[in-house]
């Protein structure tokens, strides 16, 4: 289709960051002899508008008149590039969610133009003398991903995409009848279903009996609905394990605790789309983790984004609706230094991963108007195919809207975004592993988001939901509407029509509609009496909304487009029909030992190593592109400290306005200790994730946590295993802690297999990972607690005991070993020393609280003093330790269950009162210089700067070069 | 008189509205949010207000520009109706994204009273959104509400906020005829355009504006993320040094100014 093309692009003399960002990125990644970029923002205007017209709107809408200026091209006129430029321009894909074209559309109709079609792209000149063939390569890598973008260097957009040609709307039978097991294998692997032979076969059998074949759309909503993704056909399968049996390995162990625990701040686990606990009389708050693991492999903007957005879509869609008011996010990247060399043919270069989802997260957390609060980032070579991105959020809602149920005869209303043909068959994708060649395969699997469009359902939701007008509410995530109205229809029955649903481009098939899993959809069971009022509520807010079809009685999902039944499949079968899987399970554990290190010669140097791996050091960088101010609740902000560069160990909010009551987020999760004991790995992880909550001030006895699985091929014995043995040792200490699980999720089959140089493969597998996220309610934000040293001559106390537990720490990270003896957790004096410890800063004892985690003693005290710019003396010979320990293990043993404490000096007492009898030690004392020194005995192990901690610290992800231009002055 | 009466704009995208609404009530005003599909359909209810306030966020997703789509979605219907309201003895506040689109608006810094984009907010020079905590300094200027030499701590949170005007004597001319209410300062208490005590690199150090008759003011940090003792980045040092907590965060001034000065004229 011929438009007319708008440039827009900075006044002579005006600075331009964009193309001064894009000139640093080329250069970065090796592009020779670039003098300048200079950027422009193209718009494509159908050739439907007049010369005027597209020339008064540009003048109006598109371009800046303080510092722009725009050229009009004429629809199809040739574009000349300067000698010595070229031109390097981005435009979405066809049918990729333009958000910023549906913005010109509007303001075309603000402006009384007609609303014609309309494009966007992104242009940069640049000049200096470079190969156009290595521009158009490099700008595959760093400036553009081609999986959802166009890339065209010397050439402009021709036009706008042309109609989609009519769709095939017929019904589509899928003949099964006398198929043996492979062809039904080879069927579901054609169509990429991902169901496997028995499975297909338990499909064949039903529509056999029915005597027909089931159609195209039956099967893909089979398909959708029987995905891992949904089913979480694993965990809840029965397996086999070592000799005994254990059935349902998720209702016997996970749930298990928290039934038994059986308190009484839950209102609705493991039922709704997120976990909801009581916050005060009135409200509740509920909590949703998820991973967005496989998209953001392959496209790591659109995948983190679109994970962001799919949690948020959780936590709306639980209750009768709930407002978001937090989001926290968990990565696990290979290391961002990987040499290219090294890098398996087909993944993604892990910085270039991260940058993606970092602004992936921004982009979309930030416009939502949710504060990103919380967070980690991990790092380990064999993360380098299977990126793992964990996304989670908070929300609020009146405790009284924390039930639903659709009746019969409730209206089913969809709102929100438009239906494409984007994200089909996400969730069969979710559960393949995968490989060399995913990239171009799995592409539609991988979207953009549009946050707007996600706020303004948001808001019509939460207005719908304040007066009342709907039953039940669920969200279209994996599998779209099919799993969205399949799950509500549970037990009652529906009947649907696709025709009214409004798309993003005509050319869409019935299946596609049903199962697309476009973004930023929500589903209402709405009583018919108030279906005008939802509509006129979301036509206030700007929301679209239509009506889908109505819930029954008959336990039938029908779904029709005009006249044509597409599907008529028994609710039954489809979510009761799923034969369970028997699963093979073994552990045998690795054959490890510990590393013969020779005695550390430079402690300094190894602090400094310690504080710059990647996984220990500041995380400021990706902290502040995110907003963790909106909303006005972030009384414990993410960090802290005189120049509010410490790191926190928990972020604390007070989410209703004026009211001191409080939530503490945390989290927990480390992968090296999984490729020495899994079973280490859990209880690491959920005392971890209790530690930083209580560090700043959580409640442990009013906390509530969430398992979020991300694990190899559980189809491999000992993989399974290595789960199960993970999994029962965490449930073992969470009933211990009497903290109950309220929300979960698994993404299994994190495997990579590389093609290599000499045609082999090679199956790269992420270490078994379980991230525990812990939210605690308390009543008064001000009794809570930051990392920073506050006040020299307080006295530095160390609870708990240090052992000899540093396999798979940093230190020996930093050596190049794995080491053996992993830390382990000691149920019950972890459990004395989380109550212990909360009683000394409900007491008032306490003036700064930092977890001890990676990097043991040392970080931890050299954290406290770069945040309050307060040097300290640490005497290692005071430290409560078991066993023989030199002052280098003293320093870096990852041992758990410790916590350092600020102590004013004539508060000592009070402390011990308070611990009871918890073991501490007095180690050191806060000075009032920027010192920082470790002694054993009377020997001198280290002496060093703030000023050098800080830079070892913060250089490592200083990738804008600004952290650390302060801490060298 | 009654509390006054503070409208709290929504428009898609907006998301500051509840801090915004809860510190004007905070302040003693009375808050009343009003969609803007609402407001064009009935302009005349802006004049059942004494304070208009465009809270922060991200309307219409920033798309082509920040502000831009939400401005000309306002100006042919409410552009002249809130110069008028301003200039009846209304107050208008914009805070980050509500400023952009005060700008693209031309009401702000509206040299003339009349409705021209004199200014702009345009990209960070980091070329990327950034969430920190900054110093500001009121100025000696126009603005009728606003004292001045206040320092001030509050967060900026934005991608868009280099203010930038047609040329540097423009600029220079917005700082010497009391346009530049709120300006970035460095620990030494001077104007700077240096990172990070100015988080965009904007010229002059300027962070926020108010208009010809001082009663418009659009900011870029956030007096609405610190009106709260417990918004403040160190507030637990505070605590502690002073055995208590103050009353108000540094944002809260601009609450209880607008509202004391709408509260007095009315």
């Amino acid at each position: 289709m011929q438009a007319w093309r708008i440039d827009v692009l900075a006044k002579q003399g005006q600075l331009d960051p964009i193309g001064d960002a894009a000139q640093r990125t080329l250069t970065a990644a090796g592009l020779h002899g670039v003098t300048d970029v200079r950027s422009r923002r193209g718009y494509l205007l159908s050739a439907e508008l007049s010369e005027q017209q597209v020339e008064g709107f540009a003048r109006a809408v598109l371009c800046d008149p303080v510092i722009e200026e725009f050229v009009m091209h004429a629809p199809d006129t040739a574009v000349h590039n300067a000698p010595e430029v070229h031109t390097l321009t981005i435009v979405p894909k066809p049918g990729v969610t333009d958000p910023v074209a549906h913005s010109v559309q509007k303001s075309l109709a603000d402006m009384f133009l007609p609303v014609v079609a309309v494009g966007t792209y992104q242009t940069y000149d640049v000049h200096g003398d470079v190969a156009s063939e290595q521009l158009l390569a490099i700008a595959k890598k760093d400036l553009a991903n081609d999986i959802v973008q166009q890339i065209l260097v010397d050439a402009l957009p021709a036009g706008l995409p042309s109609e989609s040609p009519m769709p095939d709307l017929s019904v589509h039978q899928v003949p099964l009848k006398g198929l043996d097991e492979d062809a039904l294998i080879a069927l579901s692997k054609d169509g990429g279903l991902a169901l496997d032979g028995h499975e297909m076969k338990t499909i064949q059998a039903h529509f056999e009996m029915q005597q027909r074949a089931p159609t195209r759309l039956e099967l893909e909503t089979l398909a959708q609905t029987w995905s891992e993704h949904c089913k979480h056909k694993t965990l809840t399968g029965t397996v086999s394990f070592d000799g005994r049996t254990i059935d349902n390995l998720m209702k016997s162990t996970i749930a298990h605790v928290t039934h038994t625990l059986d308190r009484d701040f839950c209102v609705s686990v493991f039922v709704d789309n997120a976990g909801i606990i009581k916050f005060d009389d009135v409200d509740s708050v509920c909590i949703k983790v998820e991973t967005h693991n496989r998209p953001s492999a392959i496209e790591p903007f659109g995948g983190a984004g679109t994970g962001v957005g799919g949690v948020i879509r959780d936590v709306i869609g639980t209750g009768l609706g709930a407002r978001p008011i937090a989001n926290s996010d968990v990565f696990c990247f290979a290391p961002p230094d990987l040499k290219a060399e090294d890098l398996p043919r087909g993944c993604l270069h892990p910085l270039t991963v991260m940058k993606g989802v970092v602004s992936g997260v921004r982009d979309y957390g930030n416009p939502m108007g949710i504060p990103t609060v919380n967070g980690s980032v991990h790092f380990d070579d064999n993360f380098v195919g299977n990126p793992l991105v964990y996304v989670g959020s908070v929300g609020i809602l009146p405790t009284a809207r924390g039930l639903k149920k659709a009746n019969p005869g409730d209206i089913i209303v969809a709102l929100g975004g438009r239906t494409g043909r984007d994200g089909i068959h996400g969730a069969t994708f979710s559960s393949l592993e995968l490989n060399t060649k995913s990239e171009s395969l799995s592409g539609g699997a991988v979207q953009i988001g549009d946050p707007i469009t996600e706020r303004k359902a948001m808001d019509a939701v939460l207005a719908c939901a304040d007066e009342d007008l709907f039953s039940a509410i669920t969200d279209c995530g994996a599998g779209g509407f099919s799993s969205a109205v399949g799950e509500m229809a549970e037990g009652l029955g529906a009947i649907v029509t696709l025709e009214a649903c409004p798309l993003k481009y005509a050319g869409l098939t019935p299946w596609e509609i049903w199962i697309s899993e476009a973004q930023e959809r929500m589903v209402l069971a709405v009583p018919p009496e108030k279906l005008d009022r939802v509509l006129a509520v979301c036509e206030a807010e700007a929301s679209e909304a239509f009506v889908l079809g109505r819930f029954t009685n008959d336990n039938r999902l029908i779904v029709k487009h005009n006249d044509d039944v597409h599907c008529d499949m028994d609710l039954a079968f489809m979510h009761d029909g799923l034969p369970s899987r028997l699963l093979v399970a073994s552990y045998k554990a690795p054959e490890l030992s510990e590393p013969n290190l020779p005695a550390e010669s430079d402690h300094k140097q190894a602090l400094l190593d310690v504080m710059a791996d990647f996984g220990v050091c500041s995380k400021e960088w990706i902290i502040r592109q995110y907003d963790h101010e909106v909303q006005a609740a972030s009384a414990g902000k993410p960090l802290c400290g005189i120049h509010e560069d410490g790191p926190a160990d928990a972020a604390v909010l007070a989410p209703k306005l004026g009211s001191m009551r409080g939530v503490v987020l945390s989290n927990g999760l480390n992968p090296r200790y999984s490729k020495i004991d899994p079973a280490a790995m859990a209880e690491c992880a959920l005392d971890e994730a209790m530690r930083n909550s209580v560090a700043a001030g959580g409640d442990p006895d009013y906390t509530v946590i969430l398992d979020n699985y991300c694990w190899g091929n559980t189809r491999d014995p000992q993989c399974l295993g290595e789960l199960v043995r993970a999994t029962e040792a965490m449930c073992d200490l969470a009933m211990t802690y009497r903290t109950p699980f309220v929300s979960g999720k698994d993404s299994l089959h994190n495997e990579f297999r590389a093609t290599l140089d000499d045609g082999g493969t090679k199956t790269i597998r992420i270490p078994g990972c379980i991230l525990v996220t812990a939210m605690s309610v308390i009543p008064d934000v001000r009794r809570t607690m930051t990392s920073d040293f506050k006040r020299a001559g307080s006295k530095i106390v160390l609870v708990g005991t240090t052992k000899d537990e540093l396999g798979g720490s940093v230190y020996y990270k930093s050596k190049g070993e794995l080491g053996k003896n992993a830390p382990r957790v000691l149920k019950d004096s972890a459990l004395a020393t989380l109550n212990g410890v909360h009683r000394a800063i409900q007491a008032g004892c306490v003036l700064s609280a930092h977890d001890l985690s990676e990097g043991g003693v040392a970080a931890a005290a050299t954290e406290m003093s770069i945040g309050g710019r307060l040097g300290a003396d640490v005497q290692l010979a005071s430290l409560i330790v078991e066993g023989n320990l030199d002052a280098t293990k003293r320093m870096f043993s990852e041992s758990q269950s410790r916590f350092l404490l600020e102590i004013p000096p004539d508060r000592l007492d009070d402390l011990k009162a308070n611990l009871h009898e918890v073991p501490f030690a007095v180690i050191g004392e806060v000075r009032s210089d920027e010192q920082l020194a470790f002694t054993n005995n009377n020997e001198a192990i280290a002496n060093l700067t703030i000023a050098e901690a800080e830079y070892a610290w913060k250089h490592p992800l200083d990738l804008d070069g600004t952290l650390t231009a302060e801490a060298k002055r | 008189m009654s509390n006054p009466k503070a409208l709290i704009l929504r428009a898609p995208g907006i998301n500051c509205e509840r801090e915004t609404h809860h510190a004007f009530e905070r302040a003693g005003g009375t808050s009343e949010y009003l969609h803007i599909k609402k407001l064009l359909e009935q302009p005349e209810l802006l004049d059942q207000f004494q304070i208009l306030a465009v809270p922060g966020g991200f309307s219409y997703g920033d798309d082509i520009s920040s502000g831009r789509v939400l401005a000309q979605e306002m100006k042919a219907q409410l552009g002249e109706r809130i110069l008028n309201f301003v200039d009846r003895g209304g107050l208008v506040l914009g805070i980050c994204n509500g400023f952009q689109v005060l700008v693209r608006l031309g009401l702000l810094p509206c040299t003339k009273g009349t409705l021209e984009e004199e200014v702009t907010l345009t990209h960070n020079l980091s070329n990327h959104y950034e969430c920190r905590w900054v110093t500001v300094q009121t100025q000696k200027s126009r603005c009728s509400f606003l004292p001045e030499g206040l320092t001030l701590r509050w967060p900026a949170a934005h991608g868009e906020g280099r203010l930038v005007a047609t040329s540097p004597e423009a600029q220079q001319t917005l700082v010497d005829e009391g346009f530049a209410a709120v300006v970035y300062v460095d620990k030494d208490g001077n104007a700077t355009e240096q990172y990070p005590a100015n988080p965009n690199g904007a010229p002059l150090g300027m962070a926020g504006l108010t208009n010809h008759n001082g009663r418009v003011l659009g900011v870029m940090p956030h007096p609405d993320r610190s009106y709260l003792p417990i918004h403040m980045p160190n507030w637990r040092r505070t605590q502690l040094d002073n055995g208590e907590l103050p009353l108000d965060g540094d944002g809260m001034v601009v609450f209880r100014e607008m509202v004391k000065t709408a509260k007095a004229e009315g």
